[in-house]
């Protein structure tokens, strides 16, 4: 854990960076202008939860494979990461939605996406606190985790297949006529990675709270123990 | 023993524990018509506006009552702690939860027998002519809502709140199954009957990708 406070630093400062170049640096976008801005942040959200619910994804796979409890303290963490990730980026989009689109809202594959999938980690979360027993509890998780990232491909397909889109094409790798101004390219990386690295900060220090939570139930088994084994023979201890 | 003549076994198992009160199908019968009706409310049910709006209450009352009566599945086997006893069985854990997915097929399907005369008579919605694929599309989609439906079922078993739970895990995981089902049948119900191949392959994708799942994660979903 050295290394938390010089990539605390670090994140902070990619932040700045960040957020200094999506505001003064990138150049004015020809349509949407100063509203495009919040876009950086946005996508960098959207990124940070894929990369956070496929961490899940793994660990889901890894607690069931090999029962290591630090698989199921990963599996938590990064499902808890990722839905705030998906939480801001929905809220940053709906910012976005109004201004660009006339509308706060609309039922693209993309957005009903994302959406599905919060309510899918948010019944995740909910299913974890209502089963008792550790063991159990991510046993059965796991497997919800897993039906529900395999499931997020079909909704995309779904929506997809439903004629009503409301996203513009993909711009950057999108074909001949699209592309990026180098300046808004860069400014795109760097926030996206400020984004990124956040979520792995924010990520382990979930973790490690996890894993203190699991060493804090030991210890106190172990005290009660302690103490009824005192209680049964109260041998003088001076 | 197999794991197919072990799930045979299982589903007449449960096809007589239903018949012997068939309390299960008959709520989920009532259930499903309070639904339909209820839904008349909502909306001037003429027949063009029926058209519109028909397909999506159909599979909303499929859903609705699916999961409400997919919880019994495993939660039935509570009581006297008999899945203790199916699980000592020398049997796959897959062909257990197989068992209960066929035979929760077959009882969600009794109730859409009922169901879909009934909801065509009272919304004037004509099948005829397109009751041959209309019946593939809804044997597709109750397959797909009963393999993910008695796995959520064997997962909220163990939990608090487990009647609420279930249909908190399992309509968000369905809503492709749900868009693919209600475009399917309202291209049926359309004044020119068609069918899109491209929902038929995802409802078909929907029912794989999930049975294919279960049976790989069903060794787990019943460890003790």
């Amino acid at each position: 854990m050295k290394a938390r406070v010089p990539v605390t630093v670090l994140a902070a400062g990619l932040m700045l960076v960040a957020g200094y170049a999506a505001l003064f640096i990138a150049p004015d976008e020809r349509t949407m202008h100063e509203i495009q801005r919040i876009f950086y942040f946005h996508l960098g959200c959207w990124t940070a939860m894929f990369i956070a619910l496929g961490i899940a994804f793994v660990a889901n796979i890894g607690w069931l494979l090999t029962s290591r409890p630090r698989w199921d303290w990963l599996g938590v963490s990064a499902v808890e990461v990722g839905v705030t990730s998906c939480t801001a980026g929905l809220i940053t989009g709906v910012l976005w939605g109004k201004p660009a689109w006339g509308i706060w809202w609309t039922w693209d594959p993309r957005l009903t996406t994302c959406f599905i999938l919060w309510l899918l980690y948010i019944s995740y979360l909910l299913l974890r606190g209502l089963i008792e027993d550790p063991a159990r509890r991510a046993t059965l998780s796991a497997v919800f985790g897993i039906f529900a990232f395999l499931d997020a491909p079909l909704v995309y397909v779904s929506n997809r297949l439903w004629p009503r889109g409301q996203h513009p094409a993909p711009v950057i790798f999108g074909g001949p006529n699209s592309g990026i101004n180098s300046t808004m390219l860069r400014t795109l990386m760097i926030s996206m990675t400020a984004m990124v690295v956040l979520m792995l900060i924010v990520l382990l220090d979930r973790y490690r709270l996890e894993r203190l939570r699991h060493e804090l139930d030991e210890l106190r088994v172990a005290t009660e123990r302690g103490n009824a084994r005192s209680t049964l023979a109260p041998v003088a201890r001076s | 023993m197999s794991t197919a003549r072990a799930a045979a076994i299982l589903l007449a198992k449960e096809l007589r524990l239903e018949f012997r009160t068939r309390e299960l199908l008959n709520a989920t019968i009532v259930f499903a018509l309070v639904v339909v009706v209820l839904f008349s409310f909502s909306f001037d049910p003429t027949s063009a506006e029926s058209r519109r709006l028909g397909p999506g209450l159909l599979w909303i009352a499929f859903l609705f009552s699916g999961s409400l009566m997919l919880h019994p599945s495993f939660g039935r086997e509570q009581v006297n702690q008999t899945l203790d006893a199916l699980r000592m069985a020398p049997i796959s854990p897959f062909a257990l939860v197989l068992g209960k997915m066929l035979a929760n097929f077959l009882f969600l399907s009794a109730a859409e027998v009922v169901l879909v005369p009934v909801f065509a008579i009272l919304y004037n919605v004509g099948l005829t002519g397109v009751a041959g694929r209309l019946t593939l599309v809804i044997v597709l989609g109750t397959f797909g809502l009963c393999v993910t439906g008695t796995v959520f079922s064997a997962i909220a078993a163990h939990a608090r709140l487990r009647e609420l739970l279930l249909p908190l895990l399992l309509l968000p995981i369905l809503t492709p199954l749900l868009i693919a089902a209600v475009e399917a049948t309202a291209s049926l119900l359309a004044p020119e009957p068609g069918l899109d191949r491209g929902w038929l392959a995802l409802l078909a994708g929907f029912d794989i990708v999930f049975l294919t799942a279960s049976w790989l994660l069903s060794d787990f979903l019943l460890e003790e």
